[in-house]
Protein backbone atom coordinates (compact mmCIF):
# COMPACT_ATOMS: atom_id res chain seq x y z
CA UNK A 1 0.00 0.00 0.00
CA UNK A 2 1.52 3.61 -0.60
CA UNK A 3 0.70 4.95 2.30
CA UNK A 4 3.02 2.02 4.08
CA UNK A 5 5.74 2.91 2.31
CA UNK A 6 5.58 7.04 2.82
CA UNK A 7 4.97 6.24 6.22
CA UNK A 8 7.47 4.17 7.09
CA UNK A 9 9.75 6.77 4.93
CA UNK A 10 8.92 9.99 7.68
CA UNK A 11 9.81 7.90 10.32
CA UNK A 12 13.15 9.96 10.71
CA UNK A 13 11.98 11.55 13.93
CA UNK A 14 8.08 10.94 14.11
CA UNK A 15 6.39 12.55 16.85
CA UNK A 16 2.82 10.78 15.90
CA UNK A 17 2.51 7.26 14.07
CA UNK A 18 -0.49 6.15 13.41
CA UNK A 19 -0.87 2.14 12.31
CA UNK A 20 -3.64 0.63 10.79
CA UNK A 21 -6.38 2.72 12.48
CA UNK A 22 -9.61 2.13 11.84
CA UNK A 23 -13.24 3.97 12.83
CA UNK A 24 -16.75 2.68 12.94
CA UNK A 25 -19.66 4.66 14.13
CA UNK A 26 -22.87 3.36 15.88
CA UNK A 27 -24.67 2.87 12.90
CA UNK A 28 -22.22 1.33 10.90
CA UNK A 29 -20.49 4.52 9.23
CA UNK A 30 -16.80 3.62 8.34
CA UNK A 31 -15.07 6.59 9.14
CA UNK A 32 -11.76 5.81 8.98
CA UNK A 33 -10.43 2.63 7.12
CA UNK A 34 -6.52 1.26 7.91
CA UNK A 35 -4.86 4.86 8.32
CA UNK A 36 -1.10 4.59 8.18
CA UNK A 37 0.65 7.75 9.14
CA UNK A 38 3.48 9.32 10.41
CA UNK A 39 4.36 12.56 11.23
CA UNK A 40 7.69 14.11 11.71
CA UNK A 41 8.75 16.33 14.87
CA UNK A 42 8.33 19.89 13.83
CA UNK A 43 6.83 19.91 10.48
CA UNK A 44 3.57 22.01 9.63
CA UNK A 45 1.44 18.31 8.13
CA UNK A 46 -1.78 19.71 6.32
CA UNK A 47 -4.57 17.45 6.33
CA UNK A 48 -6.72 17.68 3.38
CA UNK A 49 -9.75 15.82 2.29
CA UNK A 50 -13.50 16.87 1.46
CA UNK A 51 -16.25 17.14 3.73
CA UNK A 52 -16.85 13.91 6.00
CA UNK A 53 -13.72 12.55 4.53
CA UNK A 54 -12.44 11.08 8.16
CA UNK A 55 -10.00 14.20 9.07
CA UNK A 56 -11.81 15.42 12.28
CA UNK A 57 -12.38 12.08 13.23
CA UNK A 58 -8.47 10.80 13.38
CA UNK A 59 -7.90 14.12 15.04
CA UNK A 60 -10.03 13.40 17.46
CA UNK A 61 -9.26 9.96 18.48
CA UNK A 62 -5.52 11.20 18.89
CA UNK A 63 -6.65 13.70 20.62
CA UNK A 64 -8.37 11.09 22.59
CA UNK A 65 -11.94 12.95 22.18
CA UNK A 66 -13.43 9.74 19.85
CA UNK A 67 -12.63 6.24 20.87
CA UNK A 68 -10.55 4.48 18.52
CA UNK A 69 -11.55 1.26 16.96
CA UNK A 70 -8.94 -1.07 15.62
CA UNK A 71 -5.38 -0.05 15.05
CA UNK A 72 -2.72 1.78 17.12
CA UNK A 73 -1.87 5.62 17.76
CA UNK A 74 1.67 6.48 19.46
CA UNK A 75 1.96 10.24 20.48
CA UNK A 76 6.18 11.46 21.31
CA UNK A 77 6.26 7.28 21.81
CA UNK A 78 3.50 7.04 23.43
CA UNK A 79 0.48 4.95 23.34
CA UNK A 80 -2.91 7.16 23.50
CA UNK A 81 -4.61 4.71 25.17
CA UNK A 82 -2.37 3.05 27.46
CA UNK A 83 -0.06 6.70 28.32
CA UNK A 84 -3.22 8.98 27.50
CA UNK A 85 -2.10 11.30 30.56
CA UNK A 86 1.12 11.49 28.77
CA UNK A 87 0.08 11.74 25.06
CA UNK A 88 -2.56 14.60 26.19
CA UNK A 89 -0.49 16.40 28.19
CA UNK A 90 1.51 17.01 24.91
CA UNK A 91 -1.43 18.09 23.03
CA UNK A 92 -3.07 20.99 21.77
CA UNK A 93 -6.37 21.43 19.71
CA UNK A 94 -7.93 24.12 18.41
CA UNK A 95 -11.34 22.28 17.23
CA UNK A 96 -13.35 23.46 13.96
CA UNK A 97 -15.96 25.06 15.62
CA UNK A 98 -16.05 27.99 17.88
CA UNK A 99 -16.63 26.34 21.49
CA UNK A 100 -16.17 28.59 24.08
CA UNK A 101 -17.74 29.84 27.69
CA UNK A 102 -19.63 32.81 26.11
CA UNK A 103 -20.13 34.12 30.07
CA UNK A 104 -16.44 34.07 30.88
CA UNK A 105 -13.20 36.01 30.35
CA UNK A 106 -10.82 35.14 28.34
CA UNK A 107 -8.03 35.43 31.35
CA UNK A 108 -9.91 33.06 33.19
CA UNK A 109 -11.07 30.42 30.37
CA UNK A 110 -6.71 30.57 29.33
CA UNK A 111 -6.22 29.84 32.66
CA UNK A 112 -8.79 27.22 32.95
CA UNK A 113 -7.23 25.37 30.14
CA UNK A 114 -3.68 25.42 31.60
CA UNK A 115 -5.28 24.00 34.79
CA UNK A 116 -7.14 21.19 32.79
CA UNK A 117 -3.48 19.95 31.35
CA UNK A 118 -2.14 19.78 34.62
CA UNK A 119 0.06 22.87 34.61
CA UNK A 120 0.63 25.03 36.98
CA UNK A 121 -0.51 28.52 36.68
CA UNK A 122 2.63 31.11 34.65
CA UNK A 123 0.58 34.22 34.74
CA UNK A 124 3.95 35.79 32.38
CA UNK A 125 3.64 33.07 29.93
CA UNK A 126 -0.61 33.62 30.02
CA UNK A 127 0.22 37.20 29.25
CA UNK A 128 3.24 36.99 26.48
CA UNK A 129 1.04 34.00 24.69
CA UNK A 130 -2.27 36.85 24.72
CA UNK A 131 -0.27 39.36 23.45
CA UNK A 132 1.13 37.60 20.81
CA UNK A 133 -2.48 36.94 19.93
CA UNK A 134 -3.47 40.65 20.33
CA UNK A 135 -5.63 39.48 22.85
CA UNK A 136 -3.96 41.15 26.32
CA UNK A 137 -6.41 44.29 25.48
CA UNK A 138 -9.19 41.67 25.75
CA UNK A 139 -7.96 39.76 28.59
CA UNK A 140 -11.29 40.99 31.08
CA UNK A 141 -13.31 41.20 28.26
CA UNK A 142 -15.89 38.23 28.13
CA UNK A 143 -16.10 36.04 25.47
CA UNK A 144 -19.49 36.60 23.46
CA UNK A 145 -18.47 40.18 23.39
CA UNK A 146 -15.85 39.29 20.67
CA UNK A 147 -15.86 39.08 17.35
CA UNK A 148 -15.81 35.62 15.51
CA UNK A 149 -12.37 36.07 14.79
CA UNK A 150 -11.10 37.29 17.95
CA UNK A 151 -13.02 34.02 19.45
CA UNK A 152 -11.03 31.74 17.27
CA UNK A 153 -7.53 33.66 18.89
CA UNK A 154 -9.38 32.51 21.82
CA UNK A 155 -9.33 28.87 20.96
CA UNK A 156 -5.97 29.27 20.10
CA UNK A 157 -4.31 31.07 23.24
CA UNK A 158 -6.44 27.86 24.58
CA UNK A 159 -4.70 25.20 22.88
CA UNK A 160 -1.55 26.87 23.55
CA UNK A 161 -1.70 27.82 27.15
CA UNK A 162 -0.07 24.33 28.56
CA UNK A 163 2.79 24.56 26.00
CA UNK A 164 2.05 21.49 23.74
CA UNK A 165 4.49 19.80 21.60
CA UNK A 166 1.55 19.11 19.09
CA UNK A 167 -0.83 21.49 18.25
CA UNK A 168 -3.91 20.78 15.92
CA UNK A 169 -5.37 23.38 13.62
CA UNK A 170 -8.75 21.66 12.90
CA UNK A 171 -9.68 24.43 9.93
CA UNK A 172 -8.81 27.19 11.87
CA UNK A 173 -9.32 29.99 9.22
CA UNK A 174 -12.50 29.05 8.63
CA UNK A 175 -14.37 32.18 8.62
CA UNK A 176 -11.67 34.37 9.71
CA UNK A 177 -10.21 37.46 7.60
CA UNK A 178 -7.67 37.89 5.70
CA UNK A 179 -5.78 40.12 7.77
CA UNK A 180 -5.94 37.85 10.96
CA UNK A 181 -5.11 34.64 8.49
CA UNK A 182 -2.28 36.21 7.99
CA UNK A 183 -1.41 36.96 11.23
CA UNK A 184 -2.39 33.63 12.15
CA UNK A 185 0.05 31.78 10.17
CA UNK A 186 2.76 34.05 10.96
CA UNK A 187 1.72 32.60 14.80
CA UNK A 188 2.30 29.00 12.95
CA UNK A 189 5.22 29.70 11.39
CA UNK A 190 6.84 31.40 14.76
CA UNK A 191 5.39 28.23 16.39
CA UNK A 192 7.72 25.78 14.31
CA UNK A 193 10.38 27.66 14.66
CA UNK A 194 10.09 26.60 18.13
CA UNK A 195 10.11 23.41 17.78
CA UNK A 196 6.12 22.75 17.68
CA UNK A 197 4.77 20.00 15.41
CA UNK A 198 1.68 21.41 13.25
CA UNK A 199 -1.36 19.42 12.03
CA UNK A 200 -3.78 21.46 10.52
CA UNK A 201 -6.96 20.60 7.98
CA UNK A 202 -7.79 23.63 5.74
CA UNK A 203 -10.58 23.75 2.99
CA UNK A 204 -7.87 26.95 1.79
CA UNK A 205 -5.91 24.71 -0.33
CA UNK A 206 -3.45 27.20 -1.34
CA UNK A 207 -2.49 28.06 2.81
CA UNK A 208 -1.45 24.08 2.51
CA UNK A 209 0.73 25.24 -0.33
CA UNK A 210 1.85 27.94 1.11
CA UNK A 211 2.28 26.88 4.76
CA UNK A 212 3.12 23.15 4.74
CA UNK A 213 5.97 20.64 4.86
CA UNK A 214 4.41 17.58 3.86
CA UNK A 215 0.67 17.14 2.63
CA UNK A 216 -1.51 13.75 3.28
CA UNK A 217 -4.61 13.88 1.09
CA UNK A 218 -7.55 11.58 2.79
CA UNK A 219 -10.79 10.72 1.18
CA UNK A 220 -13.96 8.45 2.46
CA UNK A 221 -12.15 7.92 5.47
CA UNK A 222 -8.77 6.46 3.08
CA UNK A 223 -5.41 8.27 3.18
CA UNK A 224 -4.84 8.70 -0.53
CA UNK A 225 -1.66 10.18 -0.55
CA UNK A 226 1.13 11.43 1.71
CA UNK A 227 3.91 13.22 0.10
CA UNK A 228 6.31 16.21 0.85
CA UNK A 229 4.74 18.86 -0.53
CA UNK A 230 7.33 19.99 -3.22
CA UNK A 231 7.13 16.57 -4.36
CA UNK A 232 3.55 15.85 -4.66
CA UNK A 233 3.32 18.63 -6.84
CA UNK A 234 6.02 17.55 -8.86
CA UNK A 235 4.93 14.26 -8.80
CA UNK A 236 1.36 14.50 -9.45
CA UNK A 237 0.88 18.33 -10.85
CA UNK A 238 0.68 18.05 -14.36
CA UNK A 239 2.50 21.01 -16.43
CA UNK A 240 1.07 22.39 -20.02
CA UNK A 241 2.95 23.88 -22.54
CA UNK A 242 0.60 26.44 -23.72
CA UNK A 243 2.13 27.55 -27.59
CA UNK A 244 -0.10 30.54 -29.12
CA UNK A 245 -0.37 30.40 -32.94
CA UNK A 246 0.10 33.01 -35.46
CA UNK A 247 -3.10 31.59 -37.24
CA UNK A 248 -5.81 29.72 -35.62
CA UNK A 249 -6.38 25.60 -36.73
CA UNK A 250 -9.34 24.28 -38.14
CA UNK A 251 -8.29 20.91 -36.50
CA UNK A 252 -4.96 19.21 -35.24
CA UNK A 253 -2.92 17.18 -38.10
CA UNK A 254 -2.72 13.89 -37.96
CA UNK A 255 0.62 13.27 -37.20
CA UNK A 256 0.89 15.13 -34.12
CA UNK A 257 -2.03 12.81 -32.42
CA UNK A 258 0.57 10.74 -30.60
CA UNK A 259 1.23 13.74 -28.47
CA UNK A 260 -2.49 14.43 -27.07
CA UNK A 261 -2.69 17.98 -27.79
CA UNK A 262 -5.60 20.18 -27.35
CA UNK A 263 -6.69 23.11 -28.99
CA UNK A 264 -8.58 26.10 -27.27
CA UNK A 265 -11.86 27.85 -27.48
CA UNK A 266 -10.56 30.16 -30.60
CA UNK A 267 -8.58 27.43 -31.88
CA UNK A 268 -5.68 29.64 -31.98
CA UNK A 269 -3.27 27.42 -28.91
CA UNK A 270 -2.35 24.24 -29.06
CA UNK A 271 -1.75 22.90 -25.25
CA UNK A 272 0.41 20.47 -24.44
CA UNK A 273 0.57 18.36 -21.58
CA UNK A 274 3.50 16.85 -20.16
CA UNK A 275 4.73 14.71 -17.53
CA UNK A 276 7.75 16.91 -15.76
CA UNK A 277 9.19 13.46 -13.88
CA UNK A 278 9.61 11.80 -17.08
CA UNK A 279 12.79 11.09 -18.89
CA UNK A 280 11.96 13.38 -21.93
CA UNK A 281 9.18 15.76 -21.93
CA UNK A 282 8.84 15.51 -25.59
CA UNK A 283 8.45 19.34 -25.96
CA UNK A 284 12.00 19.10 -28.32
CA UNK A 285 10.23 17.03 -30.26
CA UNK A 286 6.89 18.29 -30.56
CA UNK A 287 8.57 22.03 -31.67
CA UNK A 288 10.22 20.06 -34.20
CA UNK A 289 7.41 18.30 -35.52
CA UNK A 290 5.24 21.53 -35.48
CA UNK A 291 7.62 23.00 -37.98
CA UNK A 292 7.24 20.17 -40.19
CA UNK A 293 3.86 20.33 -40.38
CA UNK A 294 3.99 24.37 -40.53
CA UNK A 295 2.37 25.40 -37.93
CA UNK A 296 4.17 28.86 -36.34
CA UNK A 297 3.66 30.05 -32.98
CA UNK A 298 4.36 33.60 -31.67
CA UNK A 299 4.56 32.76 -28.26
CA UNK A 300 5.00 30.18 -25.40
CA UNK A 301 4.02 29.62 -22.07
CA UNK A 302 3.66 26.89 -19.09
CA UNK A 303 1.86 26.39 -16.30
CA UNK A 304 1.87 23.90 -13.47
CA UNK A 305 -1.12 22.78 -11.67
CA UNK A 306 -1.72 23.89 -8.54
CA UNK A 307 -2.39 22.09 -4.93
CA UNK A 308 -5.75 22.53 -5.30
CA UNK A 309 -5.89 21.11 -8.75
CA UNK A 310 -3.94 18.14 -7.56
CA UNK A 311 -6.71 17.49 -4.43
CA UNK A 312 -9.79 17.63 -6.62
CA UNK A 313 -8.24 15.29 -9.11
CA UNK A 314 -7.02 12.86 -6.38
CA UNK A 315 -10.32 12.88 -4.72
CA UNK A 316 -12.32 12.49 -7.95
CA UNK A 317 -10.24 9.90 -9.22
CA UNK A 318 -11.02 8.03 -5.82
CA UNK A 319 -14.44 9.00 -5.63
CA UNK B 1 -2.71 12.95 39.82
CA UNK B 2 -3.90 15.81 37.83
CA UNK B 3 -4.52 18.31 41.03
CA UNK B 4 -4.33 21.10 38.79
CA UNK B 5 -6.79 19.86 36.51
CA UNK B 6 -9.28 19.40 39.39
CA UNK B 7 -8.82 22.40 40.69
CA UNK B 8 -9.40 24.15 37.46
CA UNK B 9 -12.94 22.43 37.61
CA UNK B 10 -13.75 23.43 41.13
CA UNK B 11 -12.16 26.63 40.19
CA UNK B 12 -14.30 27.22 37.25
CA UNK B 13 -17.40 26.01 38.82
CA UNK B 14 -17.44 27.69 42.30
CA UNK B 15 -16.79 31.20 40.13
CA UNK B 16 -20.29 30.14 38.16
CA UNK B 17 -21.80 30.63 41.56
CA UNK B 18 -19.92 33.59 42.20
CA UNK B 19 -21.60 35.28 38.43
CA UNK B 20 -25.29 33.73 39.16
CA UNK B 21 -25.23 34.57 43.40
CA UNK B 22 -28.90 35.78 43.00
CA UNK B 23 -29.73 32.32 41.45
CA UNK B 24 -27.38 30.04 43.37
CA UNK B 25 -27.66 31.78 47.05
CA UNK B 26 -30.22 34.16 47.43
CA UNK B 27 -33.04 32.21 45.47
CA UNK B 28 -33.08 28.97 48.07
CA UNK B 29 -33.04 31.77 51.10
CA UNK B 30 -36.05 33.18 49.98
CA UNK B 31 -37.53 30.45 49.65
CA UNK B 32 -36.75 29.09 53.08
CA UNK B 33 -38.26 32.26 54.35
CA UNK B 34 -41.25 31.77 52.92
CA UNK B 35 -41.35 28.13 53.71
CA UNK B 36 -41.03 29.24 57.55
CA UNK B 37 -43.80 31.75 56.77
CA UNK B 38 -46.15 29.47 55.38
CA UNK B 39 -45.82 25.65 57.50
CA UNK B 40 -43.69 27.37 60.38
CA UNK B 41 -45.62 31.00 61.53
CA UNK B 42 -49.14 30.28 59.82
CA UNK B 43 -49.23 25.74 59.72
CA UNK B 44 -47.12 25.93 62.61
CA UNK B 45 -49.72 27.97 65.27
CA UNK B 46 -51.96 24.69 65.23
CA UNK B 47 -49.40 21.96 65.23
CA UNK B 48 -47.69 23.11 68.43
CA UNK B 49 -45.10 20.10 69.04
CA UNK B 50 -44.47 16.87 67.05
CA UNK B 51 -42.81 14.52 69.36
CA UNK B 52 -41.96 17.35 71.61
CA UNK B 53 -40.41 20.02 69.28
CA UNK B 54 -42.04 22.46 68.15
CA UNK B 55 -42.97 22.21 64.88
CA UNK B 56 -41.45 25.10 63.06
CA UNK B 57 -37.92 23.55 64.58
CA UNK B 58 -39.15 20.15 63.13
CA UNK B 59 -38.76 21.44 59.87
CA UNK B 60 -35.53 22.81 59.67
CA UNK B 61 -33.84 19.32 58.86
CA UNK B 62 -36.45 18.50 56.29
CA UNK B 63 -36.04 21.96 54.42
CA UNK B 64 -32.39 21.92 54.85
CA UNK B 65 -32.42 18.42 53.09
CA UNK B 66 -34.65 19.40 50.08
CA UNK B 67 -32.36 22.58 49.65
CA UNK B 68 -29.55 20.11 49.49
CA UNK B 69 -31.42 17.75 47.09
CA UNK B 70 -32.64 20.33 44.60
CA UNK B 71 -28.86 22.24 44.64
CA UNK B 72 -26.92 18.80 44.95
CA UNK B 73 -28.72 17.56 41.23
CA UNK B 74 -29.16 20.98 39.87
CA UNK B 75 -25.57 22.59 40.31
CA UNK B 76 -24.07 18.95 39.25
CA UNK B 77 -26.40 18.66 36.27
CA UNK B 78 -26.06 22.06 34.70
CA UNK B 79 -22.11 22.00 35.65
CA UNK B 80 -21.62 19.25 33.17
CA UNK B 81 -24.44 19.59 30.78
CA UNK B 82 -23.56 23.38 29.75
CA UNK B 83 -20.02 22.47 28.25
CA UNK B 84 -21.67 19.72 26.91
CA UNK B 85 -24.20 22.07 25.18
CA UNK B 86 -22.20 24.43 23.98
CA UNK B 87 -19.55 22.65 22.76
CA UNK B 88 -16.35 23.11 25.58
CA UNK B 89 -16.50 19.37 26.45
CA UNK B 90 -14.30 18.51 24.36
CA UNK B 91 -11.35 20.01 26.25
CA UNK B 92 -12.23 18.45 29.36
CA UNK B 93 -12.16 15.08 26.95
CA UNK B 94 -8.63 15.79 25.26
CA UNK B 95 -7.04 17.33 29.10
CA UNK B 96 -5.17 14.61 30.80
CA UNK B 97 -8.02 14.08 33.54
CA UNK B 98 -8.93 10.65 35.01
CA UNK B 99 -12.82 10.31 35.22
CA UNK B 100 -12.29 10.00 38.39
CA UNK B 101 -10.13 13.66 38.25
CA UNK B 102 -13.01 15.08 36.26
CA UNK B 103 -16.10 13.89 38.84
CA UNK B 104 -14.02 15.41 41.82
CA UNK B 105 -13.83 18.39 40.17
CA UNK B 106 -17.46 18.79 39.05
CA UNK B 107 -19.26 16.69 41.66
CA UNK B 108 -17.30 18.76 44.50
CA UNK B 109 -17.79 22.16 42.80
CA UNK B 110 -21.53 20.92 42.80
CA UNK B 111 -21.39 19.47 46.69
CA UNK B 112 -19.55 22.50 47.91
CA UNK B 113 -22.49 25.14 46.18
CA UNK B 114 -24.93 22.59 47.83
CA UNK B 115 -23.80 22.28 51.09
CA UNK B 116 -22.94 26.72 51.51
CA UNK B 117 -26.64 26.96 50.76
CA UNK B 118 -27.61 24.28 53.16
CA UNK B 119 -25.82 26.09 56.29
CA UNK B 120 -27.13 29.50 54.73
CA UNK B 121 -30.42 28.16 55.29
CA UNK B 122 -29.43 27.08 58.70
CA UNK B 123 -28.24 30.24 59.30
CA UNK B 124 -31.55 31.33 58.35
CA UNK B 125 -33.76 29.23 60.30
CA UNK B 126 -31.96 30.44 63.23
CA UNK B 127 -33.93 34.32 62.42
CA UNK B 128 -37.32 32.37 62.77
CA UNK B 129 -36.61 29.04 65.19
CA UNK B 130 -34.29 28.57 67.97
CA UNK B 131 -33.41 25.23 67.32
CA UNK B 132 -30.25 23.14 68.62
CA UNK B 133 -28.03 19.78 66.89
CA UNK B 134 -27.93 17.24 69.31
CA UNK B 135 -25.50 15.19 67.11
CA UNK B 136 -23.28 17.77 64.97
CA UNK B 137 -20.64 15.16 63.33
CA UNK B 138 -23.54 12.95 62.45
CA UNK B 139 -25.25 15.61 60.89
CA UNK B 140 -22.11 16.83 58.95
CA UNK B 141 -21.68 13.67 57.97
CA UNK B 142 -25.25 13.07 56.59
CA UNK B 143 -24.78 16.70 55.19
CA UNK B 144 -21.67 15.59 53.26
CA UNK B 145 -23.10 12.18 52.00
CA UNK B 146 -25.92 13.23 51.04
CA UNK B 147 -24.66 16.27 48.84
CA UNK B 148 -21.95 13.64 47.35
CA UNK B 149 -24.77 11.45 46.46
CA UNK B 150 -27.43 13.46 44.81
CA UNK B 151 -24.52 15.79 43.20
CA UNK B 152 -23.48 12.38 41.22
CA UNK B 153 -26.89 11.87 40.85
CA UNK B 154 -27.16 15.38 39.34
CA UNK B 155 -24.09 14.13 37.42
CA UNK B 156 -25.69 11.55 35.92
CA UNK B 157 -28.69 13.47 34.85
CA UNK B 158 -26.71 16.15 32.87
CA UNK B 159 -24.93 13.31 31.05
CA UNK B 160 -28.46 11.99 30.17
CA UNK B 161 -30.09 14.69 29.27
CA UNK B 162 -29.87 16.04 25.89
CA UNK B 163 -31.87 19.34 26.15
CA UNK B 164 -33.05 21.87 29.06
CA UNK B 165 -36.41 20.30 29.51
CA UNK B 166 -34.85 16.75 30.52
CA UNK B 167 -32.42 18.84 32.92
CA UNK B 168 -35.35 20.33 34.91
CA UNK B 169 -37.76 17.43 34.58
CA UNK B 170 -36.10 14.71 37.56
CA UNK B 171 -35.73 17.34 39.79
CA UNK B 172 -38.97 18.55 39.42
CA UNK B 173 -40.72 15.45 38.52
CA UNK B 174 -38.96 13.45 41.04
CA UNK B 175 -36.93 14.72 43.47
CA UNK B 176 -39.12 17.81 44.94
CA UNK B 177 -42.06 15.39 45.17
CA UNK B 178 -39.94 12.54 46.82
CA UNK B 179 -38.61 15.13 49.33
CA UNK B 180 -42.44 16.43 49.88
CA UNK B 181 -43.47 12.90 50.56
CA UNK B 182 -40.47 11.89 52.19
CA UNK B 183 -41.11 13.46 55.71
CA UNK B 184 -39.86 17.27 55.23
CA UNK B 185 -42.84 18.51 56.90
CA UNK B 186 -44.24 15.92 59.00
CA UNK B 187 -43.33 12.79 60.98
CA UNK B 188 -44.68 9.92 58.71
CA UNK B 189 -45.81 7.92 62.14
CA UNK B 190 -48.65 10.92 61.80
CA UNK B 191 -49.92 8.84 58.36
CA UNK B 192 -52.01 6.34 58.73
CA UNK B 193 -50.70 2.46 58.82
CA UNK B 194 -51.08 1.60 55.01
CA UNK B 195 -49.32 4.86 53.99
CA UNK B 196 -46.39 3.99 56.64
CA UNK B 197 -45.72 1.36 55.04
CA UNK B 198 -46.23 3.02 51.31
CA UNK B 199 -43.24 6.08 52.29
CA UNK B 200 -40.80 3.06 52.96
CA UNK B 201 -40.10 2.68 49.74
CA UNK B 202 -39.18 6.33 49.10
CA UNK B 203 -35.58 6.71 49.80
CA UNK B 204 -35.85 10.25 51.05
CA UNK B 205 -37.85 9.12 54.05
CA UNK B 206 -34.44 7.41 54.89
CA UNK B 207 -32.14 10.61 54.39
CA UNK B 208 -34.66 12.95 56.08
CA UNK B 209 -35.03 10.87 58.73
CA UNK B 210 -31.60 10.15 59.46
CA UNK B 211 -30.44 14.42 59.19
CA UNK B 212 -33.58 15.03 61.75
CA UNK B 213 -32.24 12.30 64.12
CA UNK B 214 -28.63 14.43 63.98
CA UNK B 215 -30.85 17.66 65.43
CA UNK B 216 -33.39 16.08 67.46
CA UNK B 217 -32.25 12.20 68.15
CA UNK B 218 -35.80 11.97 66.33
CA UNK B 219 -36.25 9.72 63.67
CA UNK B 220 -39.02 7.62 61.59
CA UNK B 221 -36.46 4.76 61.27
CA UNK B 222 -33.37 3.51 62.90
CA UNK B 223 -30.51 6.39 62.10
CA UNK B 224 -28.46 3.22 61.20
CA UNK B 225 -30.45 1.99 58.61
CA UNK B 226 -30.64 5.55 56.96
CA UNK B 227 -26.85 5.41 56.85
CA UNK B 228 -27.04 2.52 54.86
CA UNK B 229 -29.64 3.90 53.06
CA UNK B 230 -27.41 6.77 51.90
CA UNK B 231 -24.41 4.70 51.74
CA UNK B 232 -26.18 2.20 48.85
CA UNK B 233 -27.12 5.14 47.29
CA UNK B 234 -23.96 6.62 46.83
CA UNK B 235 -22.76 3.70 45.82
CA UNK B 236 -25.56 3.17 42.97
CA UNK B 237 -24.70 6.29 41.92
CA UNK B 238 -20.91 6.30 41.39
CA UNK B 239 -21.25 2.95 40.05
CA UNK B 240 -23.38 4.86 37.03
CA UNK B 241 -20.75 6.98 36.91
CA UNK B 242 -18.32 4.76 36.67
CA UNK B 243 -20.62 3.07 33.95
CA UNK B 244 -20.68 6.43 31.88
CA UNK B 245 -17.30 7.03 31.69
CA UNK B 246 -16.21 3.31 31.01
CA UNK B 247 -18.69 3.26 27.85
CA UNK B 248 -18.36 6.97 27.20
CA UNK B 249 -21.87 7.05 26.98
CA UNK B 250 -23.40 10.28 25.77
CA UNK B 251 -19.89 11.40 26.39
CA UNK B 252 -18.12 10.19 23.56
CA UNK B 253 -18.41 9.07 20.34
Amino acid sequence: MQTDSIARDAVTDPVIVVRGLDKTYEGGFKALKGIDLAVRRGEIFALLGPNGAGKTTLISIICGIVNPGRGTVTVDGHDIIRDWRKTRTVIGLVPQELKTDAFETVWNTVRFSRGLFGKAPDDAYLEQLLKDLSLWDKRDAKILALSGGMKRRVMIAKALSHQPMVLFLDEPTAGVDVELRRDMWTMVRRLRESGVTIILTTHYIEEAEDMADRVGVINKGELIVVEEKTALMQKLGKKQLRLQLHEPLSCLPQALSAYGLELNGKCDEIIYTYDTQGERTGITALLKDLSVAGIGFKDLSTRQDTLEQIFVELVTEKA
Amino acid sequence: MNLHGIRAIYRFEMARTGRTLMQSVLSPVVSTSLYFVVFGSAIGSRITSVEGVSYAAFIIPGLVMLSLLMQSVSNASFGIYFPKFVGTIYEVHSAPLSYLEIITGYVGAAATKAIIVGLIILATARVFVDYSIAHPVVMVLFLVMTTVAFSLFGFIIGIWADNFEKLQVVPLMIITPLTFLGGSFYSIHMLPPFWQKVTLFNPVVYLISGFRWSFYGLADVNVGISVVATLVFLALCLTGVWWIFRTGWRLKA
